[in-house]
């Protein structure tokens, strides 16, 4: 019987096999930032041991680090604390960091794939759920737990279950102004937040062969929002295309036996998988969310839905208490909805096809009075060709606040937060409540949804800036 | 690991359903670089409201969360659990539980027990009728017992055994040392590496 794509990537990583016990995987690549990694270390420490594969481990700083003022001292104590707790780790263990102020430093999941470190066919982890991003180039990539993460320090392997496969087939083609990231919330809407549970979902069919490097890696890591264990696209061309020449990317030789063996990575004709769910991606339009639970999402065009209308008690209440905490009422149009940040950025929609597109439709517009609009490039190699095609004055211009590379308001764990009650509309992963600031709240968009909003005040498509920009014939 | 054999005590009741690890432990708190000391961020926001679940007096001393489906949604925090057992938690019981959070928690000791809706309906109803009432998680006999319910539940024997035990993982899969130096030996010349290049 046939195999699909996780199944093969799995298949070619397992160290040992036995009767009872989960399978022993091997990492092919380990991804530490500063949060998830403190205790990991500490553990290694206790029990005398090494990191086994420093050559298959690599650190960068993202969650903590400022994006004003990077070259002044970190102002938050507890914050300095946790970065210098890394470097201090890498320096004793000899890990290769990317520390504040390095050229290739950014949030963990962009800057992975930009050195060529991720690899169709290999196995990625990191202390970090949306490790899923990596998922994209066909690689096998999951979030894990510190007591995981030591594991894989000193064993470069993971005992794993072997999860089950749900096939997600995108049909058809997405209409123009609809993005991978409208494409993804609609699965999860779709899906359920638990839907994904147990599962690797393989994203696939025409709508998906279409979508670049950047609007994969978007897809992929949000499959972590509706339960999944990971997202994973078989690579292609336009993968190898991404891959050639990037720093870590095999070259001559290597290169040519590299391409034979992903070009094996696809689901065969007659594998199964355990669970198949079919989009038609025409059918789709601009989506956001009005919940706080990613799967709490509609049509922009539609409105905030009356919770009485769920049939289940769960989904009901938990209905409720996501307007309450938003403040909205049911039956309210999505497109009402005042806004007072916008956020561009994060791993999910921080990378340079992203900014394109936000500038694109700021380009010779005005933020609104009274909205802050913070654009967070995912990492500083992201910034240097954003600087260098000109978006950060387009941004700048438009009345938007361009900032150094991190994690920012996507999680708030550095100055970059909602006040409470403020409302954003956010092109970062999750809702819930609080995530971008205590009483904040967010509704999750496209980077162009995002643009439209900054310039309207209020969730707003680009197809709803009528007027054409100032700019225009000039 | 500490072992787990069984537990008896009191429960808190918590109906809410996709309790993400935002809420279990707020991000701020992930600045910390120890694992303990994280008993006051467990659900911080919410226990600002003084009617919360946790905060009533006869919850006090409560060592086992029955919680709404989807419990431990979100980011892979592994501060998740620490505050949980910080806080003096041993079990949670929830209808479904978000994969990470479950592997997280089995590897540090706090068992999570999925039964289905109706039996987590029952020991709500329970548990708020009386507050007093205990529920005992015995892991030996995969069971769940309190007052009027018995409910046998599932968790794969490896899982099991190295609870029990009390096992570290890291050491268990160092036995299998020459596995691992023979799948290093023939992986390809391809694969990445992260040394400066
Ligand atoms: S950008 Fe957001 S989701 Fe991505 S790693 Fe950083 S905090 Fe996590």
């Amino acid at each position: 019987m046939g195999r699909t794509l996780a199944e093969k990537v799995w298949d070619d990583h397992v160290v040992r096999r036995a009767e009872g016990e989960p399978d022993l995987l091997f990492i092919d690549l380990h991804l530490l930032h500063e949060v998830t990694s403190p205790q990991a270390f500490d553990g290694l420490r206790k029990s005398g041991r090494q990191v086994r594969r420093l050559d298959l481990t690599i650190a960068t700083e993202d969650h903590n680090t400022p994006t004003l003022d990077i070259d002044k001292p970190i102002a938050d104590p507890v914050s300095r604390v946790q970065l210098e707790t890394l470097r201090k780790n890498c320096a004793d263990f000899g890990v290769r960091l990317h520390p504040l102020g390095d050229v290739e430093q950014g949030v963990v999941h962009v800057v992975g794939p930009q050195l060529g470190l991720t690899q169709p066919g290999t196995t990625v982890v990191c202390g970090d759920s949306h490790t899923s991003t990596h998922g994209a180039f066909g690689a096998l990539a999951f979030g894990i737990g510190t007591s995981q993460v030591e594991h894989v320090l000193a064993t470069q392997t993971l005992p794993m279950a072997r999860p089950k496969t749900m096939a997600i087939t995108v049909d058809g083609e997405l209409p123009e102004d609809v993005t991978a990231k409208d494409l993804i919330l609609a699965i999860i809407a779709r899906i359920g937040t638990g839907g994904g549970q147990g599962y690797v979902l393989e994203y696939r069919g025409p709508a998906i062969e279409k979508l670049s490097m950047e609007a994969r890696m978007t897809i992929c890591n949000m499959s972590i929002e509706a339960g999944a264990r990971a997202g994973m696209i078989a690579p292609d061309e336009t993968t190898f295309a991404y891959l050639e020449g990037r720093a870590h990317a095999p070259e001559g030789e290597d290169w040519d036996a590299a391409v034979a063996y992903w070009k094996t990575l696809r689901s065969d004709e007659d594998a199964v998988f355990d669970a198949e769910v079919v989009i038609d991606a025409s059918e789709l339009a601009p989506f956001v969310t009005w919940g706080t639970n990613p799967g709490q999402g509609a049509p922009l065009s539609a409105s905030v839905p009356d919770p009485a209308s769920y049939e289940d008690a769960s989904e009901r209440l938990a209905a409720e208490n996501a307007l309450k905490y938003m403040g909205l009422t049911a039956g309210q149009p999505l497109r009402d909805i005042k806004v007072d940040t916008v956020f561009v950025g994060s791993c999910t929609n921080g990378r340079i096809e992203d900014l394109r597109s936000a500038a694109g439709i700021l380009d010779g517009r005005k933020v609104a009075d009274g909205v802050r609009m913070l654009v967070v490039p995912g990492s500083v190699r992201v910034a240097l060709q954003a600087v260098e095609e000109g978006l950060d004055k387009v941004f700048k211009e438009a009345g938007a606040e361009w900032r150094h590379a991190g994690c920012s308001m996507c999680l708030g764990m550095n100055p970059d937060q909602l006040a409470p009650g403020e409302r954003s509309a956010s092109t970062s992963n999750r809702n819930f409540e609080g995530r971008q600031g205590k009483g904040g709240r967010t509704h999750l968009v496209s980077p162009q949804v995002a643009a439209a909003t900054a310039v309207l005040g209020h969730l707003a498509s680009p197809a709803d800036l009528s007027e054409a920009p100032a700019t225009a014939g000039v | 690991m500490e072992a787990f054999t069984t537990h008896t005590g009191r429960a808190v009741p918590l109906r809410r359903s996709n309790v993400d690890t935002d809420q279990i432990i707020p991000a701020h708190w992930l600045k910390k670089v120890t694992r303990d000391g994280f008993e006051d961020g467990l659900f911080e926001a919410w226990r600002k409201d003084p009617e919360f679940v946790l905060n009533r007096p006869e919850r006090q001393g409560a060592t086992v969360l029955v919680a709404g489906p989807d419990f431990g949604t979100g980011s892979s925090r592994e501060h998740a659990v620490w505050a949980l057992q910080n806080y003096g938690f041993k079990a949670v019981i929830s209808s479904r539980f978000a994969d990470i959070f479950r592997g997280n928690s089995l590897k540090n000791g706090l068992l999570t027990v999925v039964l289905d809706q109706p039996t987590v309906d029952a020991l709500w109803e329970l548990t708020e009728t009386d507050p007093q009432a205990e529920i005992t998680v015995d892991l030996e006999a995969r069971e769940v017992r309190a007052q009027g319910i018995t409910a046998a539940f599932e968790l794969d024997e490896n899982a099991r055994w190295r609870l029990l035990n009390g096992l570290d993982d890291i050491s268990i899969t160092l036995q299998n040392e020459a596995d691992i130096a023979a799948y290093e030996a023939k992986r390809p010349s391809y694969k990445p590496r992260t040394l400066q290049v």
